[in-house]
């Protein structure tokens, strides 16, 4: 009850923060590419569930981690372009349109948990952590920092990627000027089409690999629904991020602390009513959403593009 | 677009002729229906009642006895619907597995006095002498179950990954708790507040062995995420409601299985009898509807540990351990 | 004359493309069906039958389209404001949660009190539950669609707490079992049932009147119309001198208001007592409802009955020939994907002509 300011209950704490933030990172950045370009994607939820069962059917089937990766992204990517036909095809609703493709993920994937499994839940050996030579032998923060497993670093490698294509290159300009100003972007010569596809897509893919997270790089089995509204809060986190890779690196990692800082707290047995604990990380999110100001969205999120002359 | 358009209609009307095709009338067996909250395969309460029937079809065999169920009844709206269907459809026996299908059952129950209604967990059968009802005295098993852990934890720290604080995941765990407390050993419980939540479920798990506690507990079918981390750390784990054993075979030590056959052979055999309900029927050790599976096939288990379980049980069984803390 | 009819034409075609996307659905779900080992004829009959094949069918199906009606207007009221309410989940909560409180802690055994005021107490909780992401929006700019997710989350956890805690029936203690559900409300404080042993009250009545109410607010009144200038276009409403956040938070206050409620006639309606997952879904349905009425109130009448149907028939096709539950599930979604694709063929329609005049 004394002990939760030990240094190893704190580490531990922090530790289990950063594991738990993967999937959140993972989905989150993928939105984030989706918003900039202008759309809004709430079928994460989906894509997720989609990735979780092909990576660990593959796996379950080749044992070969990899492809289950693979696999996962290439579900994903299919969902994307499932998603970007509707919404910049066919110019549909995005929300609601999210909200279908998150029903028939989620649906289709207990289906064919069912009929290819047979609806047993089993496991598969996942990614196992990998330890950082030098690093991984500091006390505490070796095994806080760099023990994790290969899907772990990548999220965290992943945010100065993003950044970089986002803000470094032409065609995060691209990107960015299509989400803000996609008549003046089309004017330029930037086909607004194309690249809300790509970016659909490419949320599809990392929202399909966040769902193998689960089924082969945390918890290694799979199990209907297990991704449990990941989808929703990663949608979330980008609004909390302002737009921005390291405002979804925040965002996910203050949820997954508070979440991990209350199951300590419960287990240490510190008396709060559980469920009092479980709506902290919501709560928390709320406030500080109040308190940090001044963010833009894209201006045209979540508006079909027209062209003006037909 | 006139061209697609009639072909358009020319479909509806061929899948509305179709659609009025009647069904073929059913034979004459035993047939039971049953609505669950969750899934027949959840590793916990659903799953226990649905294999007992299929154990119950196997001995009578299949052209004799039909199983139909209605999984992911969550809303009581939808499983009432379902339940009345059942009973208008002429199904010998409803099984309403969830406590809260109470009213639903009670509202139902006298409109077919042809149908034999069991509901559980429930808590009274109210007066009606169709309805059936039964419950798992889970406190028993989690007793015995918390005395066990004391004895093969090291250093007497025991984690519960509680789904929820209601039901008889709530039972099981206050029996664990004064289990585990007479042996001496420290429990610590954390709640999810979710059936459903597996990623969260390892999360806690991983909390309870980062904080020194290696022998694990919990029930509902988010627990397979709690079994794989203790699979992975190397831990022990103590599996209720169903057997968890394939989940971890090298880390499941004991399974507390919920055996519902006993209880459902005398439902039916009673039905044959022309008596269709009005009885209580209770899981316990002593008619043989909890009992304790060991996991013997993978791990070499102390038969000590076996007998003291065994002995406790039957303590129980002759009322001198009383399974919850008094008050 | 010729334009009347070419618009009737327009506005019918508008109305049965919804029905067009979910025939197509089910001609994908037959080849579902058909991997699954089904027949997909004995499959869609059960659906059709569950949902409109008897009396008590059709009840049924108006059983499950009255939430959804009442969460549709609301989401409609919503999205005319320019706001996006996916709060309905918590707001149902919130709403069952606070009047069952009244119902069961203030004994005031009248009818003619209790019943107005239940309602009345759901309406506000939900008005509340969707007011705080309505004011967060209106005077900090936070987005409400991340506020609603959270506040859904956190409803279920209070909900959570409340039911096995503070508000369970104390019959659930006394006898062990400790099912999360509340005591069954006061008798006095259920809605009449209509037809007797089903569940059909007269909430379901009470949402059909509201959904008038609401398209007489939204097109007849000048809140109506500034809500939906707001929605329309927020800077020209603006330099109208339209107070934009006032309206766009009365929206969300408006539409918690309608979800609320809904919690609160499936509590006095149906369940009569507050169980774990009382919001079903709903809230989610609800905004697939009101696209399926192409966001109108009128629209959402028809909208809940077709996919409230959907759902009652889907179990039904559970039970009949053992379908998973997820089929019916993936089935929904290919629904409601086909449905909002398809709206380009209106909206393409509606271009062509208006270019042509």
């Amino acid at each position: 009850m004394n002990n939760l300011f030990s240094a190893a209950t704190i580490f531990g704490i922090i530790g289990m923060a950063i594991r738990l933030a993967m999937p959140y990172l993972y989905a989150g950045l993928g939105e984030l590419f989706n918003q900039t370009a202008g759309c809004f994607n709430l079928g994460v939820e989906g894509i997720m569930m989609m990735g979780a069962f092909s990576a660990f059917y593959v796996v379950y089937q080749t044992g070969n981690l990899f492809l289950g990766i693979a696999a996962a992204a290439v579900i994903g990517l299919f969902m994307g372009l499932i998603m970007s036909l509707i919404s910049v095809t066919f110019k549909a609703a995005q929300g609601i349109s999210g909200i279908g493709l998150t029903m028939f993920g989620v649906g289709l994937s207990s289906l064919l948990f069912k009929t290819l499994l047979q609806g047993t839940v089993q496991s598969v050996a996942g990614f196992a952590p990998l330890k950082i030579p030098v690093l991984g032998d500091i006390p505490f923060i070796g095994e806080t920092f760099f023990q994790n497993n290969l899907m772990v670093y990548l999220a965290y490698c992943l945010i100065p990627v993003c950044s970089v294509v986002l803000y470094k290159t032409t065609l995060g300009l691209k990107i960015r000027s299509v989400g803000q100003n996609p008549q003046a972007a089309d004017t330029l010569g930037v086909s607004v089409i194309k690249i809300r596809y790509l970016c659909v897509c490419i949320g599809g893919v990392l929202a399909g690999i966040a769902g193998a997270t689960f089924s082969i790089a945390n918890i290694n089995m799979f199990q209907e629904k297990m991704t449990n509204g990941t989808g929703y809060i990663a949608v979330a986190l980008v609004y909390f991020s302002g737009w921005k890779p390291k405002g979804v690196l925040f965002g996910a990692l203050l949820f997954s602390f508070v979440n991990a800082l209350q199951l300590r707290m419960q287990v240490l047995g510190i008396n709060i009513p559980s469920d009092v604990a479980m709506m902290l990380p919501y709560i928390l999110t709320i406030i500080t959403l109040v308190f940090v100001q001044g963010r833009d969205a894209p201006a045209a999120l979540s508006v079909p593009y027209e062209r003006s002359e037909n | 677009m006139s061209k697609k358009f009639s072909i358009m209609i020319l479909f509806v009307c061929v899948v509305m002729t179709l659609l009025s095709v009647p069904v073929l009338a059913e034979d004459e067996v035993f047939q039971v229906a049953m609505v669950m909250p969750s899934k027949i395969n959840d590793y916990s309460f659903s799953q226990s009642m649905y294999e007992a029937l299929k154990v119950l079809q196997s001995e009578v065999g299949e052209e004799n006895f039909e199983i139909v169920y209605s999984e992911d009844m969550f809303n009581v709206a939808d499983a009432r619907e379902a339940i009345r269907d059942y009973a208008d459809m002429g199904f010998d026996l409803v099984i309403a597995h969830g406590s809260q299908y109470g009213t639903s059952i009670q509202e139902i129950a006298p409109d077919y006095p042809e149908t034999a209604f069991a509901w559980g967990n429930g808590t009274d059968f109210f007066g009606l002498d169709n309805v059936s009802v039964y419950q798992a005295r889970a406190e028993q098993g989690g007793y015995v179950f918390g005395q066990i852990a004391a004895a093969v934890s090291e250093n007497g720290k025991l984690g519960v990954c509680g789904p929820v604080e209601s039901g008889d995941a709530k039972t099981y765990i206050d029996g664990f708790k004064n289990g585990a407390a007479e042996a001496g050993a420290e429990v610590s419980v954390t709640y999810t507040s979710s059936f459903s939540d597996v990623s969260l479920m390892s999360a806690a798990a991983e909390t309870h062995m980062d904080e020194g506690a290696m022998v694990l507990t919990g029930t509902s079918q988010s627990i397979p995420g709690a079994v794989s981390v203790v699979k992975e750390r190397d831990g022990v784990w103590l599996g209720v409601q169903w057997d968890t054993i394939p989940l971890a075979p090298e880390n499941v030590l004991v399974s507390l299985v919920y055996d519902w056959t006993p209880i459902l052979n005398e439902i039916i055999t009673k039905m044959t009898e022309g008596i269709y309900g009005g009885a209580a029927y209770d899981l316990t050790f002593e008619n043989g509807g909890l009992q304790i599976l060991w996991n013997t096939e993978n791990l070499e288990i102390d038969q000590e540990l076996i007998d003291m379980a065994d002995d406790l049980a039957q303590k129980i069984v002759d009322g001198e351990i009383e399974p919850l803390p008094a008050g | 004359m010729l334009l009347k009819i070419r618009s009737f034409m327009q506005k019918t075609f508008d109305a049965i493309l919804p029905i067009f996307a979910t025939l197509l659905a089910l001609i994908i779900g037959i080849f579902m069906l058909k991997s699954l080992g089904k027949n997909p004829l004995d499959a869609y009959q059960a659906l059709f039958e569950g949902a409109f094949g008897s009396q008590r069918a059709i009840i049924q199906t108006v059983i499950k389209a009255t939430p959804l009606l009442l969460v549709g207007i609301g989401v409609c009221i919503a999205f005319r404001g320019g706001v996006v309410n996916i709060g309905g989940e918590g707001q149902i909560i919130m709403g069952a949660l606070a009047s069952a409180a009244v119902a069961l802690y203030l004994p005031i055994p009248s009818r003619l009190i209790m019943i107005p005021l239940c309602l009345l107490t759901a309406m506000a909780a939900g008005a509340v539950w969707g007011g705080i992401p309505g004011f967060l929006k209106a005077r900090m700019g936070v987005n409400e669609i991340l506020t609603t997710v959270m506040m859904n989350s956190i409803a279920v956890y209070f909900s959570n707490f409340l039911l096995r805690g503070p508000m369970i029936d104390p019959h659930e203690i006394e006898m062990g079992t400790r099912a999360a559900q509340t005591a069954q409300m006061p008798e006095y404080t259920w809605l009449t049932r209509l037809a007797p042993p089903t569940q059909l009250n007269t909430g379901t009545i009470l949402a059909v009147i509201l959904a008038f109410f609401a398209f007489v607010l939204l097109w007849r009144t000048t809140i109506g119309y500034r809500i939906r200038a707001v929605g329309f276009n927020s800077a020209a409403s603006k330099y109208a001198g339209i107070k934009v956040p006032i309206y766009q938070a009365m929206a969300m206050i408006l539409s918690g208001a309608f979800s609320g409620l809904a919690g609160g006639i499936e509590l006095f309606g149906v369940q009569h007592r507050v169980l774990e997952n009382i919001s079903a879904n709903y809230g989610f349905n609800g905004i697939v409802t009101a696209l399926f009425g192409n966001l109108h109130p009128i629209g959402t009448i028809p909208a809940a009955v077709l996919f409230g149907g959907l759902m009652v028939g889907g179990n039904k096709m559970q039970r009949s020939v053992q379908v998973h539950s997820a089929f019916i599930d993936t089935l929904l979604g290919l629904v409601v994907l086909f449905v909002v694709a398809a709206k380009i063929f209106s909206t393409n329609r509606s271009k062509r002509r208006a270019k042509n005049e």
